[in-house]
């Protein structure tokens, strides 16, 4: 996840609170807001997953013009095989572990940039879908000032066969 | 509403049910909300034609919010210090899930007072989904 800009919205609040059926207030209502503790409309704790939405080249989000791998007119839209695939394919595999410290908490305002590295990688055997091949990522957000807000560690996994089996 | 750490004790424990027969919809929000629109997570079809799944299934970044929710609501606003989970296993439209801390250890850490919580999330047939913990700052 990359974002140079990853501007922190109320109405992109409200809308992922939504999503995660969080009813609490702080989320939707910038004068209840000011009465609690962080004063203002803040990030809701899994908030930062959503830069993907300001990473021009995330690739889980269609883009115009492009070939989106998900059923269209048949069951995929890539018309040219471009190899790989197989179980649990579509979309880079799943997400095995994801990890957050918080250094404050994002609040609606701020402005973060999110730069992301690689970390370890390793593999092991699984139970249901065969040889797991683990990768780590680690994202930093920053502020305005630079400072850091939160980092995040994402871990992904590729599975030889689907981890959950058709009946 | 925060906790104070002079009435909390290892072993306390606090649960939520935060999802009731999870809808492909909610999971269509989440991808909407998010920016995650990987189609196996909303595009049936594709899903179980091409992945081989036997339905679309919810990010495990959905399962995570909501077990934050379940977090946030037990020790308050902003208060998070840390927070990471392991998805241990997917979770199918019509999962109700419930959510639940374990007060693991209180302790201070540069003059702040933190609670550690083992943090796990089960389905509505005692499977878990998301296990993790947690650390928060309490009064």
């Amino acid at each position: 996840m990359a974002a140079d800009k990853f501007p922190i919205e109320a109405g992109h609040i409200m809308m992922f609170a939504r999503s995660v059926g969080d009813a609490n207030n702080i989320y939707y209502d910038e004068d209840y807001a000011k009465t609690t503790e962080p004063g203002a409309i803040i990030a809701p704790p899994t908030f930062v997953q959503a830069s993907a939405q300001f990473d021009p080249d995330y690739f889980l989000r269609p883009k115009i013009g492009q070939e989106w791998f998900g059923s269209a007119k048949g069951p995929t839209g890539i018309t040219q095989r471009s190899g790989g695939g197989g179980g649990g394919g579509g979309g880079g595999g799943l997400h095995a572990e994801q990890h957050y410290v918080y250094h404050r908490t994002p609040t609606v305002g701020d402005v973060l940039t999110a730069t992301t590295k690689p970390g370890k990688s390793w593999e092991k055997e699984g139970r249901r879908g065969g040889k797991l091949m683990f990768s780590e990522s680690v994202t930093e957000y920053r502020d305005q000032k630079g400072e850091l807000v939160v980092t995040a560690t994402s871990v992904g996994v590729r599975t030889e066969r689907p981890a959950t089996a058709k009946e | 509403m925060a906790l104070k750490a002079s009435e909390l004790k290892v072993g306390d424990t606090y649960e939520e049910e935060v999802c009731r027969n999870l809808s492909r919809t909610q999971i269509v929000m989440y991808a909407g909300a998010s920016g995650d629109y990987n189609p196996l997570h909303s595009d049936e079809i594709f899903t179980t034609q091409i992945a081989g799944y036997p339905s679309v299934f919810a990010h495990g970044m959905l399962s995570m919010g909501m077990t934050g929710k379940m977090l946030t609501n037990y020790v308050g606003d902003g208060r998070l210090k840390a927070f990471g989970v392991r998805f241990t296993s997917q979770v199918f439209p019509g999962a109700t899930l419930t959510a639940k801390a374990t007060v693991t250890g209180i302790r201070e850490e540069n003059g702040e007072k933190i609670v550690d919580l083992d943090v796990s999330t089960t389905n509505e047939e005692g499977v878990e989904v998301v296990k993790g913990t947690a650390s928060a700052r309490v009064d």
